[in-house]
């Protein structure tokens, strides 16, 4: 399905899990340090450097683009990162999101609540994927180099919807529909050391 | 005695950090188009496909296959017979960390106080380095550029040496289960049994230079690696994480005896831009 950025709200309806889908128009650029950066400004009741109402963040931070260049190579990072910034920008009007890996249930919640859609785009395929940005512009946070806001121009930009307003998850569909077999409840693996709580 | 000097391994260190960030392996390559014939999923199909023409696209433009150009992991197998002259052989390679990064327009990824300001090194300074004495009069220089995400879900546990073959397996499937769509899969993963736990994930990321798919030469490792990558691809998480057949390509095991109440076991994880070059001088 070939889609607009800003998503219109009638459509959000229609991206269901698993559809893949082509986005055309305008998206921004932002990563956690940018995420922090913006929840912090809207604490102090200033205005983010954009307006989020209706528009599309993809979480990529770009590799240096040489001289001919619009921009460097240009994935998707791991979205976990940003969950925890997620609910209050998409309370505060922002309605889609592009990233890699599966979010937290609050995270799912939210896209209900909100009526957002979280899209997914294949990570590793930099230079695939930089191939459908045709402008691109730091419009903030400068001084964070590679993390800093970018408004990007895409034409058919390849992405495939990870949640929905419906509540289902693309990880866990896609998950359960080719696991060979249930593993069985077996004893907990006992360790001499093993770390409880990893980062991400 | 051989000389080798300092400036030409700056030389080789700066190209080889250049072409293993826009050249996919062959065997990568052959290993992805393998799974695209055999995976069930259609979206993991997709996938699959747009890796391979990601390679191809970064390989004729030479754009970094991934924007996450990596930390720069440098192995150094030195001949005994060598002598370095005309400089330090670290600062010659994180020298050539520096010039790669900056000629080939390489995304510099590396933070000072990691825990605190996490200040950006601007040049993707320092590389980490794994340097070893070997027999001969060679120097073999390999880079890998190492991604974040897979990074970030690799493990290293102290298993009990009763836990065994089936503990390994264990291990290794929950780490894998665990990271999801987050490590990039389909995975080549490095499993580091033995040694003591330095030695173990060191095991486990050399384990990654092996040509993918090649199985170990001892017959009982290689069944290890089999049985570990069949249970790994029966979890379903598919190329990245959107279901499917292929979560792993290759399962590859080193194994060092270890201290009789020990049985360390590293698991590290590698994203399917398995990116690594070498060279010998």
């Amino acid at each position: 399905m070939k889609i607009t950025s800003p998503i219109e709200t009638k459509l959000i309806e229609k991206l269901t899990v698993g559809t893949q889908v082509t986005i055309s128009g305008v998206i921004y650029t932002m990563r956690d340090a940018a995420h922090h950066r913006i929840i912090q400004a809207l604490d102090r009741g200033e205005k983010p450097p954009f307006a989020l109402e209706s528009q599309t963040l993809y979480y990529m931070g770009p590799s240096p683009a040489k001289p001919e260049q619009v921009i460097g190579s240009a994935g998707p990072t791991t979205s976990l990162r940003m969950d925890i910034y997620t609910p209050r920008l998409l309370a505060a009007g922002v309605r889609a999101m592009i990233g890699k890996g599966s979010r937290t249930p609050e995270v799912r919640e939210a896209i209900k609540k909100h009526k957002a859609v979280y899209l997914v785009a294949t990570g590793g395929a930099g230079a695939l994927l930089a191939k459908t940005i045709k402008q691109a512009e730091v419009i903030a946070y400068d001084d964070l180099g590679a993390e800093a806001v970018m408004r990007l121009t895409v034409e058919d930009f390849p992405a495939i919807v990870a949640n929905d307003i419906y509540g289902a998850d693309l990880f866990e569909q896609g998950k359960a529909k080719y696991q060979k077999k249930k593993r069985r409840g077996k004893t907990p693996l006992r360790f001499i050391s093993f770390p409880t709580r990893r980062p991400f | 005695m051989k000389e080798i000097k300092a400036t030409e391994i700056t030389k080789t260190v700066s190209q080889l950090c250049q072409q293993a960030n826009f050249e996919l392996g062959e065997d990568v390559l052959a290993a992805l188009k393998q799974a695209q014939k055999t995976e069930r999923s259609p979206l993991g199909r997709e996938t699959l496909s747009q890796l391979i023409e990601n390679a191809r696209i970064a390989r004729e433009e030479k754009l970094p296959l991934c924007q996450d150009c990596g930390t720069a992991v440098v192995f150094l197998e030195i001949g005994q017979e060598v002598h370095i002259s005309g400089g330090d052989l670290y600062k010659a390679a994180e020298e050539g960390v520096r010039q790669g990064y900056a000629q080939g327009y390489l995304r510099k990824a590396m933070v000072s106080r990691p825990f605190s300001d996490r200040i950006n090194t601007k040049d993707n300074t320092p590389p980490v380095v794994h340097a070893e004495i070997v027999p001969g009069d060679k120097l073999k220089i390999m880079v890998m550029p190492k991604g974040g995400g897979a990074e970030n879900m690799s493990r290293m546990a102290m298993l009990l040496p009763n836990q065994g073959s089936q503990g390994i397996i264990e291990l290794v499937v929950k780490t894998v289960d665990e990271a999801g769509g987050n490590a990039c899969p389909p995975l080549i993963i490095g499993l580091g049994i033995g040694g003591t736990a330095e030695k173990a994930m060191l095991l486990a990321k050399k384990a990654l230079l092996r040509k993918v798919g090649q199985p170990n030469s001892d017959p009982e490792i290689a069944r290890l690696e089999k049985e570990v990558l069949a249970k790994v691809n029966a979890l379903g998480i598919g190329p990245m994480g959107l279901g499917g057949t292929t979560t792993a390509l290759a399962v590859h095991a080193l194994v060092l005896p270890a201290h009789i109440v020990s049985l360390p076991v590293a698991v590290n994880l590698q994203c399917h831009s398995a990116r690594h070059k070498e060279a010998i001088l």
